[in-house]
């Protein structure tokens, strides 16, 4: 897995993406600064929007993991959870994970400073982080806008993905990582 | 809703550190936290901008429009009955082509189309399958590329941040498909109960 000659797919995929983007710009004569820099100042905007809530939110985690409880709370659910082979520091991650956006940041954050990245927690973490979204959040401003309040079999059915996902993590991490 | 999380995990934290004694822990982490979270604001900018700027480029240079047209054919096949030259598929594709290139910014305004769309289409109050699909594909991660995830990674120091794209990959494909089912399967059961309902009340009729 280490060493710095044999490269994994991950380290081509990006930076052929971001040629390819910019060769296609300059073929479509796209004003490739000016749409850089708009597109630039609104991830700015975003990461500005986002302090506030991770604030609250890094601080209510880091309040929580100081106070010894996850760890607790992980040996007492840790049978259950090594049944299906999934790490019990990634736990939180998957209760915040369908509520709130940042607050999954803050946790995933955490599990990243108490695990090595590269760990099977920390890898599962990052997993988890990558192929899963905020599933109440979607759904809410998905409905919400149309002012629908019955969303049928929308949340079960998305829930079930996200189980699965989280589930499938572990393994996925298994499969391909160790 | 997440001001109700954080209560709770303060809450929480707050009574069992005052039986197991770890308070002194908890106060220094209400010190040192929320300087940790804009230290992780600060450094995730960066790559979002980064990112932001480049997807925006290949959003104006067509590339959104090309994924959109390569997605018509599967997209087609998922919902059901649908106008593919309608206002509402066209949206849909290209709010997937979006979500794909990792430009949520972009995605959410065309879903919200699409979904207006697809509910002028659709009659009666409750939301039509199409749309319910369609929520079910958002609340799924189609992003290709983690790179927020990633960057985090290269923050703690992973060897190699991207290492994780094919287990990212293998577990959305599982996880969307699961959803996807459900989603169809839950619809299914719908039309079936909607005929049933029908057919008894003929014969009380």
């Amino acid at each position: 897995m280490s060493g710095k000659e044999e490269n994994a797919l991950g380290d081509y995929i990006v930076p052929v993406l971001t040629a390819a983007v910019f060769i296609c710009g300059l073929v479509k004569k796209t004003d490739i600064f000016g749409e850089f820099t708009s597109g630039a100042m609104e991830g700015l905007q975003t990461t500005a929007d986002i302090v506030p809530p991770l604030i609250l939110l890094v601080t209510a985690v880091g309040m929580f993991r100081a106070s010894g409880l996850p760890d607790f709370l992980s040996e007492l659910m840790s049978p259950l959870l090594s049944a299906v082979g999934f790490p019990a520091e990634c736990l939180p991650l998957a209760i915040i994970r369908p509520v709130s956006g940042s607050g999954a940041a803050a946790v995933f954050e955490s599990i990243l400073r108490e695990n090595h990245p590269d760990s099977f927690a920390g890898r599962v973490a990052s997993v988890i982080s990558g192929s899963t979204e905020t599933t109440f959040y979607t759904v809410a401003v998905y409905y919400g806008s149309l002012k629908i309040k019955n969303s049928r079999h929308t949340l079960a059915a998305s829930l079930s993905g996200d189980i699965t996902g989280f589930l499938v993590s572990a393994i996925a991490v298994r499969l391909f990582m160790y | 809703m997440v001001g109700k999380f954080a209560g709770v995990l303060i809450l929480a934290s707050v009574i069992y550190s005052l039986i197991s004694g770890n308070i002194s822990d908890v106060s220094s982490a209400v010190l040192n936290e929320p300087v940790n979270a804009v230290e992780l604001a600060v450094y995730l900018c960066g790559g979002m901008c980064f990112w932001s700027g480049l997807m925006r480029v290949a959003e104006k240079s067509g590339i959104t429009e090309v994924i959109a047209g390569l997605l018509k054919k599967p997209l087609k096949a998922l919902f059901v009955d649908i106008d593919t030259e309608g206002r509402a598929f066209r949206c849909i594709c290209m709010n997937v082509s979006a979500n794909l290139l990792g430009l949520g910014n972009a995605a959410t305004p065309l879903g919200l189309e699409a979904m207006k769309a697809l509910s002028e289409e659709s009659e009666g109050e409750l939301p039509s399958d199409n749309m319910v699909i369609f929520t079910v594909l958002n609340t799924a991660s189609l992003t290709l590329i983690p790179t927020t995830a990633a960057s985090l990674r290269l923050k703690y120091g992973a060897e190699r941040p991207f290492d994780i794209m094919p287990a990212v990959i293998f577990t959305t494909a599982a996880s969307l498909t699961v959803s996807l089912i459900a989603a169809k399967a839950g619809c299914a059961i719908g039309r079936h109960r909607k005929k049933h309902e029908r057919k008894r009340g003929k014969c009380l009729g």
